[in-house]
């Protein structure tokens, strides 16, 4: 009975009691979410132009800001810097394209996931033995003072940082939803995404489409990179923490970009949520490690298509 | 040559549809046992999905099958399968990474019963089995003569191999009645002169019972003992070859009827 | 034209499906066994035991669960670590508690309880496919470890949280536990390997080794031929944990000497991986190829300077070892995705026809 009202009445009761609290905890998740959304959206946009998870995405985003930051610790101006960044992770699309995928093309899913798997490792180890291993900070003009919202129900602490970065993911998402509705370039995209073969019979070369997916899917990452750095720092647990977007793809669909967004923001919401009103009162904590994972296994039970994503329909 | 037999399978007022389209409308037809039974039709009139009916990959929204005298609920394929219904496909299914002797023992699948003991330790029954049914699966391998291509993984055979093949693995499972699904496309005359003997004499030597789906209509006039014919998910016509080359409203769904 | 396979007729189904065709391979395969159970012991050096063929020898059991289930039934696990720990912590606490048990019972005993857990965790594989299902198996390694380091019950309690092996004896002779002699634990650990390679071999070649490819293959067409999809993969699931679970066990008990969570961590589910991608998936033989291979990289990598009398930063090697882990797999993935396995076999075939190919 104790356990029962522990688990299922107290927590409520605590939100009830400090909703200055659940703000701070819902918006440090959200914040969180955004980072998630982010990897997620760069998963998002290759899988639906090429059938492809891309395991690496997660590096990607740690090898850009790695790159980032350390053309600015060379004296490069930051926007420099963000060019520069672009076009290596442009030519890394096009190495990715010549060397892994075009070998491998019209393999098992499996044998591609596996070799972005091999990516990662690689780009991981080239990355560091570039830059070296430390944690660096991003200095990038991000104001990062505390900001106290005053409501009805008490004060909440907002960091300047967090709201920016939320700000930097909308403009991101329009940036491109535009692109892909507007632009010759996003047609095709979508073309592609619909139907390899149907692309190709009208004329829209393949080949390049693809390494240019890989390299939005490089510049999201880049934008991922720095926004994740300015608040933690660039480290090499951004590659592990980045295996999250799995189980966003899961909740948001592996095909939606909405999906991601949405999908990243459940997640990161959701386990700041349940770590700080049943982990760490009941089950001793860090149960942000595995919360996303287990949530997502079950949802794969009643929606394997995630909320946003297409039903697959199997034909002989 | 309509050889009269006992309703083998029966097909009644079949209607599937996959959200708003009508794949198959009020189908009906029965199968007989012993005869070589075709399905044809245009493009997208259904054919495909009837097989899939039958042997329980899609299920109809209306109408029942009856296989056996036996009325059947919502099945999986492999029970099917169980049930005796083999079948190939328009786009080889064959399993690519196995050998092509690795690919007939499978259609022995459901006639093996050694436990999972047996089968680690390769002991008792676990080891005869895989002897006896090694056997069987060799006669299947001569009476399709694909003897020399025993060990080769079948992702490297040529297309007409292949649906030999897969001929083979469906054979092994002694099935009562089998699906083909567009036996000879895309093979070349001689490939397909193969191909119709092995009906034949898989109908008149070990008495299976057949279905199939050809586009070639020389070859399924010649094969078959009777024929129904599909146009936009509708039966158009059932009868024996002759009584379907003179239907008039089959020669119009193939070539097409001016309204003038 | 030593090596060779013509002349050797095969007069009934039976022998032609022996495990191994040719009589030299046959030989070979004794040899090696003979050599592996008595010549090892006596020549090796206590290093070469203890340190490189027990690591080895246990990863290769774990690449073999890892390989019947990603290699033969085609479901991509990213959570071998986990079923690692399973074993691990469970063959802990069962040796603990049930201290009248031998330990030759404990440890597959400890496989069975990875192989429910297993099974618990394949189940989504109803529903999804492929790469959906790393998901699944990344829940296994984050939420196991977790639940393993958090719940003081499976260490009895234990106030650091990291056991030391208890020590057990077989016919007298330790063989678990940092005081256990080197030469002991290999032929414990060996005594397993054999049995669970032999057994895996006889499942590839039999009914439940060939619906597990059919699965992988095609299982639509799978489902067809009467293969049911959800035991068919759960018994690949079971199985592939039992093993993991095996080598988990073996590995805290025999080379380790504790239990800890840090030896089953997600990058030893990668390693794992690059094993069985490196040395053929779909393989036995590759297992161990690949296990010996991925092992010894580092080890390689790390002694060849000092060889050469130069001297690199440990931290560069770490970044060189990523570098070249990542290439190894694409570039087995590309060139030879039947891994190191099919290299030797391609080398056998040469061989047969040596020295007139034509």
């Amino acid at each position: 009975m104790e356990t029962l009202y522990l688990i299922f009445i107290d927590p409520f009761v605590q939100m009830a009691i400090e909703p200055a609290f659940l703000a701070e905890v819902l918006i440090g998740g959200l914040m969180s979410g955004v980072m998630y959304s982010l990897v997620a959206l760069g998963f998002v946009l290759i899988f639906k132009a090429s059938g492809i998870f891309n395991f690496a995405q997660g590096v990607f985003v740690l090898f850009a800001a790695l790159n980032f930051v350390g053309l600015m610790d060379l004296g490069v101006h930051p926007i420099l810097a963000f060019i520069i960044t672009l076009g290596i992770m442009t030519a890394l699309a096009f190495a990715v394209d010549r060397l892994v995928l075009r070998p491998l093309v019209n393999q098992n899913p499996i044998i591609l996931f596996m070799a972005t798997i091999g990516i990662a490792f690689f780009l991981e180890g080239f990355g560091e033995s570039i830059w070296g291993g430390d944690v660096r900070p991003v200095r990038v003009g991000i104001p990062d003072t505390a900001l106290f919202w005053e409501t009805g129900f008490g004060e909440i602490l907002v960091l300047s940082s967090d709201l920016f970065a939320g700000v930097i993911a909308a403009f991101l998402v329009t940036v491109l939803a535009l692109f892909f509705h507007f632009t010759p370039v996003g047609r095709a995209l979508r073309a592609v995404a619909d139907d390899h073969q149907a692309a190709l019979s009208v004329g829209i070369p393949l080949n390049n489409i693809w390494v240019i997916v890989w390299a939005v899917a490089g510049f999201v990452a880049l934008v991922a990179g720095i926004m994740w750095g300015a608040k933690l720092g660039v480290q090499f647990a951004l590659s592990t923490i980045a295996l999250k977007a799995l189980p966003v793809l899961i909740l948001g669909g592996f095909t939606s970009i909405p999906g991601a967004i949405i999908g990243g923001l459940i997640v990161g919401a959701g386990e700041k949520l349940f770590e700080n009103y049943w982990g760490l009162p009941l089950l001793g904590g860090a149960t942000e490690e595995w919360f996303a994972y287990i949530v997502a296994m079950i949802f794969l039970f009643f929606r394997p298509q995630g909320l946003f994503g297409e039903k697959i329909i199997e034909r002989v | 040559m309509t050889r009269p037999g006992n309703i083998l399978l029966g097909v009644k007022d079949i209607s599937l549809r996959f959200g708003g389209v009508r794949a198959l409308t009020d189908v009906s037809f029965d199968i007989h046992e012993g005869e070589i039974f075709a399905i044809i039709g245009p493009n997208g009139a259904g054919k495909s999905s009837m097989l899939n009916c039958i042997n329980g990959f899609y299920h109809p929204q209306e109408g029942t099958i009856t296989f056996r005298g036996q009325q059947r609920r919502r099945m999986r394929p492999y029970e099917a399968a169980a049930q005796g219904i083999s079948r190939t496909f328009q786009n080889i299914a064959l399993f690519r990474g196995m050998t092509t002797l690795e690919n007939v023992m499978t259609g022995r699948m459901l006639k093996m019963q050694a436990s999972f003991v047996e089968q680690a330790l390769y002991l008792g029954r676990g080891k005869r089995e895989e002897v006896a049914h090694r056997e069987k699966v060799e006669e299947v391998i001569d009476f399709l003569e694909i003897q020399s291509i025993r060990k080769t993984p079948v992702g490297r055979l040529p297309y007409g191999l292949q649906k030999r093949v897969e001929l083979a693995r469906a054979l092994a499972a002694e099935p009562e009645l089998l699906l083909l699904d567009e036996p000879m496309a895309g093979m070349n005359v001689e490939e397909k002169e193969d191909m119709c003997r092995f009906v034949l004499s898989t109908n008149h030597e070990l008495g299976t019972t057949i279905a199939l789906i050809e586009h070639d209509m020389g070859v399924v006039m010649d094969l078959s003992d009777r024929v129904v014919v599909l146009d936009y998910g509708k039966k158009l016509a059932e009868g024996t070859p002759d009584e379907i080359r003179g239907n008039q409203e089959v020669i119009d769904a193939y070539l097409g009827v001016s309204h003038d | 034209m030593l090596y060779r396979e013509a002349g050797q007729f095969k007069t009934s189904y039976s022998a032609d499906q022996a495990m191994l065709t040719i009589t030299l391979d046959r030989w070979f395969v004794f040899g090696l066994t003979a050599f592996a159970i008595i010549g090892v012991p006596l020549l090796a050096s206590e290093y070469i035991i203890g340190s490189i063929l027990v690591p080895v020898l246990i990863l290769s059991i774990a690449a073999l669960g890892l390989n019947i289930l990603t290699g033969y039934c085609g479901q991509l696990s990213l959570g071998t670590g986990a079923f690692m720990a399973a074993g691990a912590y469970l063959a802990y606490k069962i040796a603990t508690n049930i201290t009248w048990m031998p330990i030759w019972l404990v440890i597959p005993l400890a496989g069975l309880c990875a192989a429910a857990i297993g099974i618990a965790f394949g189940l989504p594989s109803l529903r999804i496919k492929g790469f959906y299902l790393a998901v699944a198996t990344l829940a296994a390694q984050f939420f196991l470890l977790w639940l393993f380091v958090k719940v003081p019950w499976f260490v009895n309690n234990s106030i650091s949280g990291v056991p030391p092996a208890p020590p057990r004896s077989i016919f007298g002779i330790q063989v678990t536990g940092a005081a256990a002699g080197n030469e002991a634990k290999y032929l414990f650990v060996l005594a397993f390997v054999i049995v669970l390679a032999w057994i895996a071999r006889n499942m590839a070649r039999s009914r439940i080794g060939r619906s597990w490819m059919a699965i992988r293959d095609m299982d639509i067409a799978a489902e067809l031929v009467g293969i049911r999809p959800l035991p068919t993969k759960l018994s690949a699931f079971a199985i592939s944990s039992f093993y993991c679970g095996v080598a988990g066990a073996l590995w805290a008990l025999c080379y380790i000497n504790s239990v800890e969570p840090t030896a089953f961590d997600i990058n030893r589910s990668f390693q794992v991986l690059f094993m069985i991608i490196v040395g053929g998936l779909g393989s036995v033989l590759g297992s161990f190829l690949g296990a010996a291979f991925i092992f010894l990289l580092p080890i390689v990598l790390n002694s060849a300077p000092g060889w050469f009398g130069y001297s690199i930063a440990s931290d560069t090697i770490t970044h060189i070892e990523f570098m070249l882990f990542g290439v190894l797999i694409i570039f087995f993935l590309i060139v030879e995705p039947h891994g190191l396995a099919r290299l030797w076999q391609i080398a056998k075939e040469k061989l047969r026809l040596w020295p007139f190919p034509y």
